[in-house]
């Protein structure tokens, strides 16, 4: 539905590489996301795949239409919802949306199905101006917005952005739910915890891809294993843990740490059970005991999408 | 079609719900017009003069009647000697003095000629020499009056210390001005913000990725300025007719189509404007620096063009108030028809079609 072939783009005469010959492919009926910090390069690509930039190498397809010659033909197919809050400001709900059903060639009326379950939500609402609403009514009636005519696929650039924790999850929902309909999504977000929401992601750091699978998959491919350390001092902790000649990597999650020790044997990438062992973990505990450290306790976990993108950006 | 319709509709509802803005559109040409009308009239009533009078005799007589007569002046004559005037003159008391010398009705009578001094305050050129008119016009009147009533001519002479400004110009040549000023700046300016602002708000993006038509997006964005512009050209018409005393002599079609024409024109410089600037500000500080300057300097209201150096003149061709300049004051003050200004209307014609044509095709179908 969608594909990317070795698309590179550059900004500022070639000084900045946004995008650097990343490939990927989006099938028919998926929910594909695309995590990554800010500034990973997410807008760009959607702007290639939604022909607002051209990219300086690689092709691009969308709905089996070439992102360059066939542009007109993606634009009267695809429903787009750029980053920013890209409504009118001064005008109304139901203005809105009348507006955007009738540019897409549509009406409210003929859609009305694939939007009822979003749009009843801030319909109470529709006789107030976009400029007035909370973010997570913003995004919901962007989302309408772009919804409004039935695209083939649609593209969600960072729709959680800015909004508030109920208001994610609801989002999610209803992006479910369009997948049901058949909509091929494409979604961007910074949030590591919105990944498991996808069929399938791909991490993305500095116009890189760094992995493309299911977020299971990724997860499966943690290649060694994973605690969590607490400690009653958060702050002194992570000094002595990173402070342990066996530890390999730590970082701050919250209130506790997460940590991996060097010697662990690396996984073939074949199943958790085959996963690395643990390594230097065993001398940890009387290390951070004699150092003074209160309450210390240390648990393997599962890792989480963001243990797992900190650990590839290692690599 | 109902896309457009739509589309139309929705940049009449940011207009109108912009209420500052929309202020500013109608006021703009109502504060011109009342001020260049009004405000900055060349008429000036009420000045202070002194009348010293040497020779006391029924023609100074007569003729100070007829001088104070005038609303006009606003008249001392407590002032007797040189001294006391040039004192009264440095205190800015008296704006001009009008000495008769002795003897003045005898030389009259006797030699058929009497010299009258007036002396103005030139500090401020302008309102001296009108002031000065405005006296030399009440002599002229008596000496007429005299020429009918005396079997020889008699004639009195102003002896004046300055020279007719032939550049001075009444509110007749100001309205011609100020319509081509009023409707370039707020077409231009309005034009200027509309595209950009959508670039700006992020808009542009979904416009872009949808089935719309670039063209129509840009015909949309021009409607409501147009319909705009038009009624505040009635506005001025209206008010120059009722307060001004000038209506509209020549065809009221022909000045309103050549005025739509102008219209049109200026609305492609705003398009070109915010087709090329990146933000709302820049394409704002283009349309006032671009168009504010060479409307006011080079369309030939404030300073004839005809006196400027060759490289400015070549210059003010480009500038298209500077023809429909012409087309005003040919149809509107002189009554002329068609035949007339065609030369004009086809340069504008000619300017619109090109500037429309550059717009269309800069316009960006891609972010960048």
């Amino acid at each position: 539905m969608i594909t990317l072939d070795k698309i590179t783009k550059t900004y500022n005469k070639g000084q900045v590489e946004a995008v650097k010959e990343v490939s990927l492919e989006v099938k028919p009926g998926e929910l594909f996301g695309l995590i990554g910090p800010d500034g990973a390069g997410k807008t760009t690509i959607f702007r290639i795949l939604t022909t607002l930039l051209l990219a300086d190498k690689g092709t691009a397809t969308v709905n089996g239409f070439d992102v360059v010659k066939d542009y007109v033909k993606i634009r009267n197919s695809v429903g787009y919802m750029p980053g920013r809050f890209s409504l009118y400001q001064d005008l109304t709900i139901e203005e809105n949306l009348h507006f955007f059903a009738t540019v897409f060639g549509t009406t409210i009326e003929a859609n009305y199905d694939l939007i009822k379950d979003i749009y009843q939500q801030i319909e109470p609402f529709k006789d107030r101006r976009a400029g007035k609403l909370s973010g997570g009514m913003k995004q919901k009636l962007a989302l309408c917005c772009a919804l409004i005519h039935k695209p083939a696929v649609l593209f969600l650039d960072e729709p959680t952005t800015g909004v508030d924790v109920v208001s994610r999850k609801e989002f999610w929902e209803m992006l479910g739910r369009l997948k049901n309909e058949g909509i091929t999504i494409l979604v961007s977000t910074p949030y590591m915890d919105e990944a498991t929401r996808c069929d399938r992601i791909a991490l993305i750091q500095k116009g890189s891809i760094l992995s493309v699978d299911e977020p299971e998959g990724i997860i499966r491919n943690f290649p060694v294993e994973l605690f969590a350390v607490h400690a009653a001092n958060t702050h002194r902790l992570l000094k002595e843990v990173r402070g342990y000649e066996g530890t390999d990597s730590c970082f701050a999650f919250g209130d506790a740490l997460h940590v991996t020790f060097k010697g662990a044997v690396v996984a073939d990438g074949q199943g958790k059970s085959a996963a690395g062992g643990q390594g230097e973990a065993s001398g940890l505990l009387p290390y951070l005991r004699a150092k003074g450290l209160e309450d210390v306790r240390m648990e393997k976990i599962t890792p989480g999408i963001e243990d797992c993108f900190i650990n590839l950006l290692k690599n | 079609m109902k896309q457009l319709l739509t589309f139309i509709r929705k940049e009449f509802l940011h207009v109108f719900r912009d209420r500052k803005t929309l202020l500013m559109l109608f006021g703009l040409p109502i504060a011109q017009i009342v001020l260049f009308g009004f405000a900055l009239s060349n008429e000036i009533k009420d000045s202070r003069i002194a009348l010293v009078d040497y020779s006391k005799d029924a023609v100074t007589t007569r003729l100070i009647g007829k001088i104070e007569s005038s609303h006009y002046f606003d008249i001392r004559r407590s002032l007797a000697s040189g001294q006391q005037l040039d004192a009264a003159f440095k205190r800015g008391d008296i704006k001009m003095a009008v000495i008769f010398p002795q003897g003045f009705g005898d030389d009259l009578i006797h030699t058929g000629k009497a010299t009258l001094q007036v002396i103005a305050d030139a500090s401020d050129p302008n309102q001296a020499t009108t002031i000065t008119n405005y006296l030399e016009q009440i002599v002229t009147d008596y000496n007429a009056e005299l020429a009918s009533n005396a079997p020889q001519p008699m004639q009195i002479v102003p002896e004046m210390q300055m020279l007719y400004n032939p550049e001075l110009r009444g509110a007749p040549n100001f309205v011609p001005g100020v319509m081509a000023l009023v409707l370039m700046l707020v077409c231009t300016m309005m034009t200027s913000v509309a595209i950009v602002r959508e670039k700006e708000l992020g808009t542009m993006e979904i416009l872009l990725v949808s089935p719309f038509k670039p063209v129509y997006i840009i015909i949309s964005k021009l409607a409501p300025n147009l319909l705009i512009s038009i009624v505040n050209l009635f506005i001025i018409l209206l008010l120059s007719d009722i307060f001004l005393d000038l209506p509209v002599k020549g065809s009221i079609v022909l000045l309103v189509s050549c005025s739509i024409l102008f219209i049109l024109t200026c609305l492609s410089i705003g398009l070109l404007l915010s087709i090329s600037a990146k933000t709302q500000q820049a394409a704002m500080m283009g349309s006032l620096m671009g168009m504010m300057l060479p409307t006011m300097l080079l369309t030939g209201f404030l300073f004839p063009i005809e006196n400027m150096p060759l490289p400015l003149q070549v210059i003010s061709n480009l500038v298209p108030s500077r023809w429909y300049f012409i087309i005003i004051k040919r149809v509107m003050l002189k009554g002329l028809g068609f035949g007339a200004v065609w030369k004009e209307t086809l340069i504008l014609a000619g300017m619109c079609t090109a500037l429309f044509a550059i717009s269309l095709r800069n316009f960006k179908i891609r972010l960048q």
